[in-house]
């Protein structure tokens, strides 16, 4: 029964403590094969219903997916529709975005990556390109400071950025370094944020690093495989660098040029509302949407 | 005689049915590459109570027609993923069946009456070639070389394809080209040097313009690595409908859906 125990649970959305708790019943293979002592099996259970609890009514722990990928769509439209300027739906996209991560954190999401900018926003008019910088300088500037983890509930998180930085202002760019050597040891949700990032860059990036090592001759060219792509990848610093759900507001249906090499298997979520309105409930209905799915990574499910 | 004049009959008002609805179509925007994703055939033979290999055969009878309509439509490139690399790993009696159905079809290709012909297209098969059996990269080839003067139309049929390999692939052969550059050149700032475009020259896909829609049938709305760097800005369509059940009017859907999407992203482009 004890068994049974740990075979339901998983270690998603566990609190510190007990997850190490549970880890440490999990690697025991004594304790397996005598059986749970009584403290910490009351210990572990308490674990799984807080776990549980956590979990809005139709969510299942042990489906939840490790990484989420979100193209925040939109804001823009969203502020046209009620005669604001632009910028103000950027900033509810900037409320909108800290609320999964809060969401994600508290489920169990171990990576939330999202798309803010792409390398083909440049055309957007210059007010609105100096409103976004300005306002990616603001939130990141949060990220670097000591008491973030305050500010953020102290989920602990963990900030990167992908995306080319060459092209991006120095003052941002410099906040934008802080951010990532402060937070890089939080052991919390890892939030990857695309700052001119495209998934087209992403490949050619990894195409120049490795030709630069072949040319090094750190590598030959018959070790070039799939892995070694992968592991160039900007998404690579991530416990969990692949999404296991990508979901898109707005209701357009296409990647624009967001993840591409990772996205290979991932789950492929549309929702119709803009990202300015999307709630809670409906980040449930993407989840549960997700957790309904079968799927196959190419190969076949035998019943 | 008469069933067989009835029949054509038939056909022939078919085709100025879906004509005239053309067009109606081709008045707004148009694709000029449709993708396909053909799944659903397995759980299409389970539902009709048929043995496994029936439901690639009726599969293919859909494909057959979504080809006429396409090029009816004068959709001019339709690619479609016809056996993954990751197929290669199913139970070994379903790959055997599958390798033998697609030398048949292959062979059937190159046949003076096939759709091929009909239409004038040029056949490419896009993938990793040397993980295939002997006999079906010889009729590939055969086949390449047979429809290579044809030019009204292009099919491209991925097979022994992944993205991720084919993607692989093509960094390869930019390092090597790049890195030949690099030794007659002997300046450090030469990777910066490697665009978007030096990778794409190398993908299998170069041959093709990008998609304008990817229609992947029976409900399953994920990419399952095909054609990932070509979808970069590709409209995603996925229908309910199992791929043998897949008409004319999936693909009207589809277009329609491409021109109200084409309109919204003017639109976006404009409150710029």
């Amino acid at each position: 029964m004890a068994e049974e125990g740990i075979e339901k649970a998983s270690p998603a959305g566990l609190k510190e403590e007990l997850l190490q708790k549970h880890m440490a019943v999990m690697t025991a293979e004594e304790s397996l094969r005598e059986g749970l002592k009584a403290e910490l099996l009351e210990k572990h259970m308490a674990a799984v219903i807080t776990a549980e609890e956590a979990l809005p009514e139709g969510l299942k722990a042990e489906l939840m997916p490790k990484h989420v990928a979100v193209i925040m769509d939109g804001n823009r439209r969203w502020a046209r529709e009620r005669g604001m300027a632009v910028e103000v739906g950027h900033r509810e996209g900037r409320r909108v975005m800290a609320e999964l991560a809060r969401l994600s954190s508290l489920w169990g999401i171990k990576v939330l990556s999202v798309f803010a900018f792409s390398t083909e926003n440049w055309t957007r008019p210059r007010e609105e390109l100096e409103a976004l910088m300005s306002l990616y300088e603001e939130v990141v500037t949060t990220y670097g400071e000591e008491d973030f983890e305050r500010h953020n509930s102290g989920y602990n998180a963990r900030v990167s950025f992908m995306g080319d930085r060459s092209k991006l202002p120095e003052s941002l760019v410099e906040k934008m370094n802080i951010a990532e050597e402060k937070t890089k040891a939080n052991k919390g949700l890892h939030i990857i944020i695309g700052l001119n990032y495209s998934g087209r860059y992403d490949i050619m990036q990894a195409t120049r690093s490795i030709v630069s090592k072949v040319k090094d001759g750190i590598l030959q060219i018959e070790d070039i495989n799939e892995k070694l792509i992968s592991e160039e990848m900007e998404t690579n610093c991530a416990e969990f660098p692949v999404p296991d759900l990508l979901i898109r507001t707005s209701g357009e249906q296409r990647i624009s040029n967001f993840m591409l090499w990772q996205l290979a298997y991932t789950e492929l979520y549309f929702a119709e509302k803009k990202f300015p309105e999307f709630e809670e409930e409906d980040y449930v209905e993407a989840l549960i949407s997700f957790q309904k799915r079968d799927r196959r990574f190419g190969g076949m499910k035998y019943k | 005689m008469e069933i067989l004049r009835a029949t054509q009959l038939f056909e022939g008002l078919g085709s100025f049915l879906r004509r005239c609805l053309f067009s109606v179509l081709s008045v707004g925007p148009f694709p000029r590459h449709i993708a396909f994703i053909m799944d659903g055939n397995r759980r299409f033979a389970k539902n009709q109570n048929l043995e496994q290999g029936s439901g690639h055969k009726a599969g293919y009878s859909a494909l057959m027609n979504m080809l006429k309509y396409c090029y009816e439509l004068e959709v001019k490139y339709i690619t479609i993923y016809a056996f993954s690399i990751e197929n290669f790993k199913r139970r070994p009696e379903e790959v055997e069946s599958t390798m033998k159905l697609m030398l048949e079809k292959i062979e059937a290709l190159v046949e003076e009456k096939s759709i091929v012909n009909r239409y004038g297209v040029r056949v490419y098969f896009i993938g990793n070639l040397s993980l295939l059996s002997e006999p079906v990269k010889l009729a590939a080839k055969r086949a390449m070389d047979a429809t290579s003067g044809n030019s009204k139309a292009v099919l491209l049929i991925c097979i022994a394809y992944t993205s991720t390999d084919e993607i692989m692939h093509a960094v390869e052969e930019t390092c090597k080209e790049k890195k030949d550059g690099l030794r007659v050149d002997r300046t450090d700032e030469n990777e910066s040097n490697i665009g978007v475009m030096d990778i794409e020259k190398h993908m299998y896909m170069a041959v093709a313009p990008d998609p304008d829609i990817i229609i992947r049938t029976s409900g399953e709305t994920r990419l399952s690595n095909f054609l990932l760097w070509q979808s970069a800005s590709t409209l995603l369509y996925s229908p309910g409908v199992l791929w043998p059940e897949i008409g004319f009017r999936h693909l009207v859907k589809a277009i329609m859906e491409y021109q109200r999407n084409f309109a919204y992203l003017e639109k976006k482009q404009k409150l710029c």
